[in-house]
Order: C-alpha cells, then structure tokens, then sequence
C-alpha cells in the first residue's frame, strides 16, 4: 500500500516544487535543492561544456542551466546546512534505471538510494 | 605504461595530439591516406565518436584501424548514444586490439546533429564514465564481474575552460583526475584569460600535476569559420573583436594562422601546460608549419630534448 501511494505523495509535494523526475535517488540536498534530472543530459555530476557564455543551457536557449543554478543555489541559498553545501562536490554514482518511479524517501529509509554496483570506485 | 602514457607523465616535451577527421565509409586505405597527414607531426590522434552529433564510422573501427597503421589513437566514447553496457563493451573491445588510451566526453546533444529525432542515451556522465574506464583499467566490470585479461588503460577526459562558472570548471577538472583521468584535452577557445584562470586554478589544486593538461586550437582560414563555430557549435565562443581580425586582414588565411600561432605560443608559456591538441580544418601545409615554427612535437623532439 506503501508503495503504492508513497510516490502519487511524493510526486505531488516535488513535483510543482522541484519538477521532479521521480529518479527513486533523489540527491537534491546535495545539488542546491535542483534536480540534475532536469537536465536535458540528466547529468549528475556537474555542467557540460556546452553551457553558454551567459550561463544558458546548450540544448534550450532558453533555461539557465540546471547546474549553473545548482552550484549558485549551493553557495547562496539561505538556510541550506554546511555539509549540504560541500556535498555539491562529491561524485553521483551512474543513477539506478530500477528505482525509477519508486518513492525516494522509502529508498532513504531502506538504504537502497545508496546502493552502488560492487565495481564502482573500489576505493 | 605505453610510451604516449610515458610521454604525458614524463614532460620531458610539449606533447602534440591531433583531431583525426570522421570518415564516411571507404576502407583501411582510405585511413592510411588520411593518417599521413599527420604522422610525421603528431604523438597521437583523436579518434571521434560520432562528433557534433553526426553519424561517421565508428570510434572502435577506427581506433583499431589507426593503431594497426602505426600511429596511436586516443579513442574518445561519448555518453550520448550509449547505454553504460553498450560503452564498457566497446572500450574492452577495442583494448583488444591495442587501443589503450581513451578519452571519455558528454558529448554535444543530438540537437546539434543532422538526426536531432534521435533519442538521447546519456545513461552516464563524464565524470562516471571516467570512474568505469578506470574499474576495467583493473580488471573488472562496472558489475564487479571480472575481465579475464587486464588491460591497463591510459584514460583522458575533456574540461571547457570558457564556458561558466569558471570556478567549477576548475572542480570538475579535479573530479575527472579523481575518477582516473591522466589527461585533460580543452575545448577551444579565444579568452586567452579564462585560460590563464583555469591554468592557475588546476596548477593549485594539483590537477596539473596529476594529469596532463592539453589545451586545443583549430586551424581555419576564414572569418566564416570564426562565425560558424561560435554560431554553431556548442560550448565554443568567438568573441567579435577575434571575428573581426581575420575578417579585417588583407589575407585572413595568413592571418587565421597567425592566430593560431599565437594562441600555442600563449598557452605553452603557462604553468602546467603539457602540450597541445590541434584540429586541423585547413587541409593545408599549416599543421607541419605550426609545428616547424614552435619546433613541437616528435618531428622536434631531439632539438627540444638538447634546450630542455
């Protein structure tokens, strides 16, 4: 039932807010409160190269880009903790297809967000 | 280490790398005549995979092909048209048959091709991909599963020093080193101080150190050009006075090359510049010209090794 009802939830609260992909992993905390999976690219880990001299994006003139405004938001957002703010730097493992569609805050809870193929960064 | 890795590590010279153009069909002689343009002049080519968006035989066929003729190829997988199993398949594939370096790109969205109905993969990032490329450099699979031969691999990454925010280029340049990147090729461009920033940014957080930095330049002809890649082509911007150089000149071929001439010159001056990558849209005698007058490359290398 959960399940079941949890993303129509979620979707509804991120969905207007954030537009909202419904990844199953939500990172926004850690991408100044801006989903990366707006992205045109749904680029996890930074800005392409394409992004315009005044900060639009390649693929629609149109958009600042997602990540331009992530890492302003990043920096300058009020209230957004310490920790969150640095995290901006950290690198996204390759987003798992089969949570796609689940509700992100059951997948924090369980741990599954976090789950990473046993062949990424060793280190 | 392959002798290119060796090269790039060692800095005992300005390292030369090229674009090699997209073919179109043909066979493994239409590669050779193609390659002589540039052996004598170059450590390594690029091999593009589906560059700007557009259709052109494959980067797997073709850095097999150039590595057989003799020549090393630095095989570029972009994240735009395939899957994580699809990349992963191509880069052991390839190490096969030699190919050991590899450079790992976004790449332009389909938008910018002549197909933009196609559909966009991007199943991973850069960043990623570099992560990936380095778990099979040791052995393994992004699953864990295991290669049954190891290969090391020599992994590049691309960084666009011009376009914004400046400040996070520089991070992503460390991100991509992080991830295993031995080499950063940059985009073009025509700021020469957004260069100079992005210099002292990766020579301060050791990036420079770590891997080698090759900044790229393109030789062309006309002010059409100019205004062409900075209408055109995604994340490369000319800024008019630049446009306006050439298209002022009396012979705006000389002076096209002149440009450029000037803009290797700069960039071999900063800190933590290991070398330069050329694209050549000229056709002309300018690659060997470029690099006669800096005295570059392995066609130098023994004059350079006297003044080092």
């Amino acid at each position: 039932m959960l399940r079941k009802l949890l993303p129509v939830v979620e979707h509804v609260v991120k969905g207007p807010v954030w537009d909202c992909q419904m990844c199953g992993q939500c990172v926004l905390h850690s991408t100044g409160m801006t989903c990366p999976m707006t992205c045109p690219k749904t680029l996890r880990n930074g800005p392409c190269g394409g992004v315009r001299p005044d900060g639009k994006c390649e693929v629609k003139p149109e958009m600042r880009c997602v990540w331009v405004k992530a890492h302003d938001r990043a920096e300058n957002m009020p209230l957004l903790p310490k920790s969150w703010r640095e995290e901006i730097t950290h690198m996204r493992p390759p987003v798992n297809n089969e949570l796609k569609g689940d509700s992100s805050w059951l997948n924090l809870v369980s741990g599954l967000d976090r789950q990473t193929p046993a062949g990424w960064q060793e280190d | 280490m392959s002798e290119f890795g060796r090269l790039l590590a060692d800095r005992r010279r300005p390292v030369v790398t090229a674009e090699f153009p997209s073919l179109d069909g043909g066979d493994l002689e239409t590669v050779a005549q193609a390659l002589e343009h540039y052996r004598p002049y170059v450590d390594a080519v690029n091999i593009t995979d589906n560059p700007a968006a557009h259709a052109h035989a494959s980067n797997v066929s073709m850095a097999i092909a150039v590595k057989q003729l003799g020549v090393e190829p630095i095989m570029q997988v972009v994240c735009r048209d395939k899957n994580r199993l699809a990349a992963q398949a191509d880069v052991v594939g390839a190490s096969m048959h030699g190919v050991t370096t590899f450079c790992a790109l976004t790449g332009d969205d389909v938008t910018a091709g002549d197909e933009p109905e196609a559909r966009r993969v991007f199943d991973l990032d850069s960043p990623q991909l570099i992560s990936i490329m380095n778990g099979i450099s040791r052995g393994h699979y992004l699953s864990g599963r295991e290669l049954k031969h190891r290969k090391e691999l020599l992994i590049g990454a691309v960084e666009n020093p011009f376009a914004p925010p400046p400040e996070v280029r520089v991070r992503r340049a460390k991100m991509k080193v992080d991830g295993g990147a031995r080499f950063l090729q940059l985009q073009i461009g025509y700021e020469p101080a957004l260069l100079e920033s992005f210099m002292a940014g990766v020579v301060a957080n050791g990036v420079a150190e770590r891997a080698a930095i090759l900044p790229t330049v393109i030789l062309t002809k006309s002010p059409g050009a100019l205004r062409f890649m900075d209408g055109q082509v995604p994340g490369i911007h000319v800024p008019a006075p630049v446009i306006e150089r050439i298209a002022n000149a009396d012979n705006a071929a000389e002076e096209s090359y002149l440009l450029v001439r000037e803009q290797v010159e700069h960039a071999l001056t900063l800190p933590g510049v290991a070398g330069v990558h050329i694209t050549d849209f000229r056709h002309d005698d300018s690659l060997r010209r470029l690099v006669s007058d800096l005295a570059i490359g392995p066609a130098f290398a023994a004059s350079q090794a006297a003044t080092a």
